[in-house]
């Protein structure tokens, strides 16, 4: 098998056996990387990086770290010293962060290069890629018989379609609102946003601060595991950092999920959403009985309320994390208008796009004075109830299965109503809400060739249940699929 | 509840985005689409129920009150547009 066949754990003990050179590893995927610019998926590439990391880790001969020599893309919301980050945001142009954040830096001291930044959905709001300033990510995977392009989703989206194409073993994700699960289900591969507080914010640019979580995106269940070991682990520089210890995810994999039992929550039953996937949900319930676990039907009472809660709260947020780009420290700055609140405005216009520009009038509408509490403090009480519903489902349940996305990768340019775009998310954010660890397995192909994922919910700090559970369905899941190279 | 023309070039004035009339007439039923899509959250009972501000239960962590960096004057100024003798230069604001 090539070498950018491998998962991140065959590459692991590859490089510790002697069997290839971590060099090899970082050359063959830098050769990939550079002849896959169709896909679009990095916006800067970094091969010195990753060949520098390989070097140290064919010098410490297998005493090197957990990723020694391991080449990883890191989605361009992570602060990356002396490489541009830009949050994929024309207002973010050139900007060259002085410091590492805290989740990379983790990652290089494990062992890790970075074989480049990767694109994504600007400011992280989109579920499609298509917001980004550099343009689209495109999928490798197309439709049966169609050469139609169509999104890795988003706003990961960069790093879906990298690991789907191996230009990327594996690669930094955030998840806000499903932008991990959503793109993973689309690309065929895995990704897990673990619990809230989990990964360090520091360094990551910053959309919705009490829902942001960064998170691995990989080939394997296993990989993600490995990955998200790295980047986890407590900040003082993140107020919201849990002080805990990082749990030993990958050592404790088991698919065994005898006494488990699987929460089915019959509110994500919704007609609309294509036969496909409800069949493949049941085949999810079909594969965990096989592994032992017992289904129980469970109630999310308020889970129709998630999504108008998220599209209150996130662009909230995001309108005050976002005062922050006025031309003034950092990025673009418009010339040739006479007084400051003219450049701030001039520049902010000039700076983001139409979906980031729709967020912060959103954000700043519902802070706005009367009627913050009509709609930010009512969104915030119903956000307790959504999380008071998991808490009660998780005295009944272990783990709760559902479908990730509500449909299969579609076309770029085929959805343009904003509405219809949020409901991507319809079964991702109700978990991001409570702050819980979730993750997206491959599941199966739909009737077109595309990826089908199913989502894994523990309950908080339970990503162990979330992993293991996604063990068992990847054993019998078989899925092996890979899109045709076109690119 | 929706967003009048003129409410939302307030918005747009707040949010410090400079946005042409047509920009507004083309966002307007966008944000009315949004806002009435939102406005669902009305029917939920949420009486006695407190906001909540926390996802995951934990203290908030209080440290020395002491300086923990500095001395990065030339990083801080890095990546500004225009800065002069070790400040950010804006537009002049006092004539």
């Amino acid at each position: 098998m090539s070498l950018t066949g491998k998962t991140i754990a065959e590459l692991r003990s590859g490089i510790r056996g002697g069997e290839f050179s971590a060099r090899e590893v970082a050359e063959a995927y830098n050769a990939t990387v550079a002849g896959a610019k169709a896909l679009n998926a990095y916006t800067v590439e970094t091969p010195e990086d990753a060949l520098a990391a390989a070097d140290a880790a064919d010098q410490a001969r297998g005493q090197g770290g957990s990723l020694a020599g391991i080449p990883l893309g890191i989605k361009d919301l992570f602060a990356t010293k002396g490489v541009d980050t830009t949050a994929g945001s024309h207002i973010l142009k050139g900007f060259k962060p002085p410091y590492e954040s805290k989740v990379t830096e983790n990652l290089r001291k494990a062992g890790a290069g970075m074989l480049g930044k990767l694109n994504m959905d600007e400011f992280a709001m989109g579920s499609s890629n298509e917001t980004s300033t550099y343009g689209p990510v495109i999928s490798p995977w197309r439709r049966s018989g169609s050469n139609v392009g169509l999104t890795p989703g988003g706003s990961s989206g960069g790093s879906a379609s990298a690991v789907s194409a191996h230009i990327a073993p594996g690669a930094t994700g955030t998840d806000t609102g499903g932008s991990i699960r959503q793109p993973a289900a689309f690309a065929g591969i895995c990704g897990i946003k673990p619990t809230y507080g989990r990964c360090s914010r520091w360094g990551i640019v910053a959309f919705a601060s009490s829902l942001d979580q960064a998170g691995p995106m990989a080939r394997t269940v296993r990989d993600c595991a490995i990955l998200l070991e790295a980047m986890a682990g407590f900040d003082p520089r993140d107020s919201t950092s849990l002080d805990l210890p990082v749990p030993q995810w990958e050592a404790n994999l088991s698919s065994d999920l005898k006494d488990k039992r699987v929460g089915i929550p019959k509110e994500y039953r919704i007609d609309s959403v294509p036969a496909e996937i409800n069949a493949l949900w049941v085949k999810g319930i079909e594969w965990l009985k096989d592994a032992g676990a017992t289904p129980v039907e469970i109630s999310l009472p308020h889970t129709k309320y998630a999504l108008p809660t998220y599209y209150i709260i996130a662009p909230a947020e995001a309108s005050s994390n976002l005062a922050r780009y006025d031309g003034v420290r950092y990025g673009l700055r418009e010339e040739g208008v006479k007084t400051l609140d003219d450049m701030y405005a001039a520049t902010r216009a000039a700076g983001f796009g139409a979906e980031v520009k729709r967020r912060i009038m959103i954000g700043t509408y519902v802070l706005s004075a009367g009627f913050y509490d009509a709609y930010f403090t009512k969104a915030q009480r119903v956000r307790a109830l959504i999380k008071q519903d998991f808490a009660k489902a998780f005295e009944q349940c272990d783990v709760i299965l559902t479908p990730t996305a509500p449909s299969a990768a579609f076309g770029i340019g085929e959805t343009t109503d904003p509405l219809a775009m949020y409901l991507n998310d319809v079964f991702a954010v109700p978990a991001s809400l409570a702050g819980l660890p979730a993750m997206s397995v491959p599941g199966g192909l739909d009737g077109q060739g595309l990826p089908l994922g199913l989502h894994l919910i523990g309950n908080e700090l339970d990503e162990q249940i979330v992993l293991n559970a996604g063990l068992a369905i990847e054993e019998r899941a078989g899925f092996t699929a890979r899109p045709e190279k076109w690119w | 509840m929706s967003v009048s023309h003129d409410q939302a070039r307030h918005i747009a004035k707040l949010a410090r985005i400079a946005m042409s009339d047509e920009e507004l007439e083309r966002l307007v039923p966008e944000l009315n689409a949004i806002i009435g899509w939102v406005e669902q959250l009305a029917e939920v009972n949420t009486d006695g129920v407190e906001p909540l501000t926390a996802v995951i239960e934990q203290k908030l962590r209080l440290r020395d009150d002491a300086v923990t960096d500095g001395n990065i004057r030339e990083d801080v100024l890095a990546n500004a547009p225009e800065a002069q003798h070790g400040f950010f230069a804006v537009p002049k604001v006092i004539e």
